[in-house]
């Protein structure tokens, strides 16, 4: 049977990995490739980069560092930010990812889903969302609101509601980013995980939160997500306790989680 | 040298990588006179069935690659959707493929699992092979698909897996192997099947 997925985000700047606060506050920690190989080597299933300044600056994606990634990680990666276009997208795939990340450009433009879609696959793009709780109002009736631009604008968007548009112009993925629980290490936030998931035929991927293997464990027996971001634990110096990718999936292993198992 | 096949809707690159990381020679291949110093030849796939068959036949690369892998019987890997449209048929856009090996390709089914299939899944071999050389009796590899191919002959399925229920993730059909999991992007254990694959083809050439 198909396993659960760990999967390593980065945000990067200027090639180096960052990592966000509630998206605040970015801290430079090392060059992307390093921090991708390095992943890789730790036997992670799957790697995101976000450019997360390519979006708010309007210029396309840095395509040298998909290039210099794709040569050191033999695993799926996907990449997103400042992704504008189908020539944004073929760019991208060409320089070796394997899947396009978008957010902010497909609450603009949603045709692009569709687009991208018939032009490499739905299994190519990923949709990408930022979730805020909200109080529950006849325009959001799931209580949570859709963010974009690095999680500063509101778009008055029902999350629930844009999942479910997404998956019908022919997204391959969502992933589901918490902007409450991002950085807090307290744990995913279940709730709209879940709704998303019971309501989307595609996989969901978990996003924001997770700062302890016990969140992994209740993220894949609690809901029915099909992967979950796992980005402080690993390297966060901001967070109490980091873990190797061996220990997550022995635990989870240990927990009967259906997982990848870590080869020695 | 292993040709890779470098058309619009592959990801030749990615291939290129693995190759290069597994100190295999290669070079693309897009037009007939890159066949010449070939010694077999990979056609990488992501993307739709259509798509693929709409570039493959822009670059009028068909004849020569039947004439190689059907005539010569050159050593010959095709991955994902470029395992499936080495078949009859696919239900993707309901179109005519190749045609090399007998069957179809079908969708996995919507109403019991999340399609498309994207992840690692665990797959047992039907039969010893080099092209699995060094494997463990159960290794997970990496699959991104909505459809899946379904042969006539059962003599060709090489490995299977379990999604909506059992099917076909690898085969070997005479001198043409195929996968639709992503050998080039499932860790070591996928590098291993593809330097499998090159080292036995370039052992064919050199007999």
């Amino acid at each position: 049977m198909l396993a659960n997925r760990l999967i390593a985000c980065f945000d990067v700047i200027n090639g180096m990995v960052t990592k966000a606060n509630k998206f605040q506050n970015n801290i430079d920690i090392e060059k992307a490739e390093i921090v991708a190989k390095r992943v890789y080597d730790m036997q992670i299933d799957e790697i995101i980069f976000y450019d997360i300044k390519a979006s708010a600056e309007k210029r396309p994606i840095d395509l040298k560092l998909v290039e210099t990634v794709g040569k050191e990680v033999f695993v799926p990666f996907t990449v997103g930010g400042g992704i504008r276009n189908l020539t944004d997208m073929y760019n991208v795939l060409k320089a070796g990812a394997e899947k396009i990340s978008v957010d902010s450009m497909a609450v603009r433009n949603p045709d692009i889903i569709a687009e991208g879609a018939k032009a490499f696959g739905t299994q190519c793009i990923v949709l990408s969302m930022q979730v805020k709780k909200v109080e529950k109002t006849t325009k959001i009736p799931s209580g949570y609101e859709i963010a974009i631009d690095g999680a500063r604008v509101f778009t008055g968007m029902d999350a629930l509601e844009w999942a479910k548009r997404a998956a019908g112009l022919g997204a391959g993925e969502i992933v589901v980013n918490s902007i409450d629980n991002d950085g807090t290490h307290q744990g995913y936030d279940l709730l709209i995980t879940s709704m998303i998931a019971d309501n989307v035929s595609i996989p969901v991927i978990a996003s924001g939160g997770a700062g302890k293997m016990e969140h992994l464990y209740d993220v894949f027996t609690k809901t029915q997500a099909s992967a979950g971001i796992i980005s402080s634990m690993l390297y966060s110096t901001k967070i109490e306790k980091n873990f190797t990718v061996k220990e997550i999936k022995e635990y989870l292993q240990e927990m009967n989680v259906n997982i990848r198992p870590y080869i020695h | 040298m292993i040709g890779i096949v470098n058309y619009k809707a592959g990801n030749s690159h990615s291939v290129m990588n693995a190759c290069g990381k597994i100190g295999i020679e290669c070079k693309y291949i897009s037009a007939k006179k890159d066949f010449a110093d070939i010694s077999a030849i990979i056609l990488p796939g992501v993307g739709s069935a259509r798509a693929t068959m709409d570039s493959l036949e822009e670059l009028n690369i068909i004849p020569e690659l039947e004439k190689c892998v059907l005539k010569k019987k050159v050593p010959f890997l095709g991955i994902c959707v470029g395992m499936q449209i080495l078949f009859e048929h696919s239900e993707e856009d309901d179109i005519d493929c190749l045609g090399w090996i007998k069957g179809n390709v079908v969708k996995f089914n919507n109403t019991k699992v999340r399609v498309p299939q994207i992840g690692w899944n665990k797959l047992s071999w039907k039969r010893d092979d080099t092209f699995i050389k060094g494997l463990n009796a159960n290794e997970y590899f990496y699959f991104v698909n909505s459809y899946y191919v379904k042969p006539a002959n059962d003599d060709d399925l090489l490995a299977v897996a379990n999604y909506d229920g059992e099917f076909c993730a690898m085969i070997k059909h005479d001198n043409i192997y195929a996968s639709q999991c992503h050998i080039e992007k499932s860790g070591p254990v996928g590098l291993t099947v593809l330097k499998n694959f090159c080292e036995e083809a370039v052992k064919n050439v050199s007999k």
